[in-house]
């Protein structure tokens, strides 16, 4: 779960990590308001979750409190990247000198945390990885020991800090650390993190993403995610409510499938044949047929739909279930779409039989399933 | 023969009395593993098809002396479940549960590297080595007994594939899945070197998807070491888009990294065959 710049910052300022002095704005009048409690010049900085807001023209400038109060109204009535901006916040601007990178991550190889750091900051540290591999500090956490304030100090030497600052750099690198385990950050980074002009260091930018496994031990911001106030479309909402794993996509054919990689097979063998698929759902292991009438709900919810494509590989999912569900939705949401239904596995025979006595065809072969799926939407869904 | 798990494998289930637990201790039982002992705090005394349930791994381990261990512990005391049985001498612990937290996993691996123990999962399907022995829930009639080693990191696409082997009269030495987690236990290089120490696999099918980097560090691997057994892979979801988690959380692509394409291409680079279907993967490994 992506965490919104106003929320990431404030936690650092929780931790002692110094963050432009700001405020949130949902409408004019509160910006009027923030700003005027702030010293200018500002930035007026739009709460979206998409990556290069800065660039799509996310972040403004302003001297005075009218001109906040115009950013804000601008940035209010936008969409960036398709997404309408709900909140701005509004900070004092800060006299940059140098721009530094500091985040930690995981590091699937080497099974650890892994803090990078870089004497480049303020672009994407992915981007600086591939141009100037020398530019970009990595250093492994050892998950039994933790990070170390000499650890940290060691990181702040190597991106060209001495003296006195090492020490202040070092403390905000450590909890920068404490607040990546403590909020089960997957990514939690500072970019840039500014050197200011005179001699200071604060995190102009900050990121958190949260793994979202960890949700249940942080139930405040599981709430705003489950509320709509995020990243997810009301149909994701309604899969993770319903346990399922749904990914909207831009095709015309709707895919049910058990098992993430089977889906994601399912997906590419559809696009083999020269098809679009419209979504990816995977309803997991042992699904009961309430679940399956839930995603078929879910996946016919979107217009692009015209055929849908049911791929289950019965193991701890017995065929017999799928189908009762499949009926069960059909039922309940009245399917008009053309189905492919693939089944074999657990209680196959059960649930062919449920399925072709209620006039539903049912193939055995995922390739066969696939190349009349796509006949299927190609033909206008008749 | 096979890996990791064999004949002599004596194994305790951790989440014995769960739905998932007791279903799936009835079916390795009746394929013939050993499994000698639950662990449910709270439910000691008690047994789940004639196998004893115990209060503590302590317990268990005293009267049963087992060397495996499988999971069914749900997400938030996954954790806990995993380092008992690690504290009390199991080796090998095939982690069933899906969703645990990233800072859990990464907390067991470090322990489980130092007491020099085995970790399949977690978000596995499990391992079977047909024949013999399964700590999984992966349907059995599905595989048999043969060369081919399988190593995944899903569980339902691997049945796939080892259908179609089994249809086409190729048996299985060891399938395992790695999980479809970012942190694991066992990567694809270890099991790689695990089946090349191993006299009945001959060829090794590989199961790759979208997310992180472990095909193509596998791939610089096959290349370096000149890697001795023949190998086909299956890469899923070129069609998933950046930024999206594929039902797996270890399944998504982060900004340019971690694409099929770019697995694909370190695979074929290093002489291993890729198929461009699950069903293709049968034809390619009999070549």
């Amino acid at each position: 779960m992506k965490l919104f710049e106003y929320e990431a910052k404030t936690i650092l300022a929780k931790f002692g990590i110094p963050t432009p002095q700001g405020g949130l704005a949902t409408n004019v009048n509160q910006a009027r308001e923030v700003a005027a409690k702030l010293k200018p010049p500002f930035a007026v900085k739009a709460q979206v979750l998409v990556a290069g807001r800065g660039k799509a023209g996310g972040i403004l400038f302003a001297d005075s409190i009218e001109e906040a109060e115009k950013a804000a109204e601008k940035l209010l009535g936008m969409q960036i990247k398709g997404i309408p901006v709900k909140s701005v916040w509004i900070e004092e601007k800060i006299q940059t000198k140098k721009e530094l990178y500091f985040g930690i991550t995981i590091d699937r190889f080497t099974r650890s945390y892994v803090a990078i750091a870089s004497a480049v900051g303020g672009m994407e540290i992915e981007e600086v990885a591939q141009k100037s591999p020398e530019k970009v500090i990595k250093f492994p956490i050892d998950p039994l020991c933790g990070f170390y304030p000499f650890q940290a100090r060691q990181i702040a030497k190597k991106i060209g800090y001495s003296g006195s600052v090492l020490s202040e750099l070092g403390r905000i690198f450590e909890r920068l650390y404490r607040i990546g385990m403590e909020y089960d950050a997957e990514l939690i980074e500072m970019n840039p993190l500014v050197e200011t002009v005179d001699g200071k260091f604060v995190a102009a930018d900050a990121r958190i993403i949260i793994d979202d496994n960890a949700l249940f031990r942080h139930p405040e911001y599981k709430k705003r995610l489950m509320e709509g106030e995020g990243e997810l479309t009301p149909q994701e909402i309604e899969a993770m409510k319903n346990d399922l794993a749904y990914v909207k996509l831009d095709g015309d054919i709707g895919v049910i499938g058990n098992g993430a990689g089977l889906v994601m097979a399912t997906l590419d063998t559809i696009q083999v044949y020269g098809g679009k698929p419209a979504n990816f759902l995977d309803v997991g292991g042992g699904a009961p047929p309430e679940k399956i009438a839930a995603a078929l709900q879910i996946v016919l919810s979107d217009n692009n739909v015209k055929a849908l494509f049911i791929n289950i590989l019965g193991g701890i999912t017995r065929c017999d279930d799928v189908a009762k569900g499949i009926l069960e939705a059909k039922e309940k949401v009245g399917v008009t779409k053309p189905m492919v239904i693939r089944l074999v596995g657990t209680n196959e025979e059960e649930g062919k039989k449920i399925l072709t006595e209620a006039g539903i065809d049912v193939l055995e072969s995922m390739e066969k399933a696939a190349q009349r799926i796509v006949e299927t939407a190609k033909s206008g869904g008749k | 023969m096979g890996i990791i798990i064999g004949k002599d494998t004596k194994a305790i289930v951790w989440g014995i009395t769960g739905t998932q637990g007791s279903f799936h201790t009835k079916l390795m039982l009746e394929y013939g593993t050993k499994i000698v002992a639950g662990v449910t705090p709270g439910k000691g005394g008690t047994t789940v098809h004639g196998v004893p349930v115990y209060d503590s791994g302590e317990e268990a381990q005293e009267k049963h002396h087992a060397n495996a261990a499988i999971i069914f512990v749900p997400a938030p005391f996954a954790a806990d479940a995993v380092l008992e049985a690690l504290e009390n001498g199991i080796k090998t612990v095939v982690i069933i549960t899906e969703h645990i937290p990233i800072k859990d996993s990464i907390n067991i691996m470090a322990r489980a590297k130092q007491l020099n123990a085995t970790i399949v999962g977690p978000n596995t399907p499990g391992i079977i080595t047909p024949g013999e022995s399964k700590l999984g829930i992966m349907p059995s009639h599905i595989f048999k007994p043969g060369n081919i080693g399988i190593v995944s990191r899903s569980g339902t696409l691997t049945y796939e594939i080892a259908a179609g082997l089994t249809t086409k009269n190729l048996g299985q030495s060891t399938c395992l899945g790695i999980g479809g987690d970012p942190i694991t236990g066992l990567n694809f290089i270890e099991v790689l070197k695990m089946f090349e120490k191993d006299e009945q696999t001959k060829a090794i099918i590989l199961i790759g998807e979208i997310g992180g980097n472990l095909e193509e560090l596998t791939a610089d691997y096959v290349a370096k070491t000149s890697y001795p057994k023949p190998i086909v892979a299956y890469i899923a979801g070129r069609s998933a888009p950046p930024g999206k988690r594929m039902g797996h959380a270890g399944a998504i692509i982060m900004g340019k990294a971690g694409t099929a394409e770019t697995k694909i291409e370190a695979l074929k680079k290093a002489g291993i065959k890729v198929a461009e279907k699950p069903n293709d993967v049968a034809n390619l490994i009999s070549q």
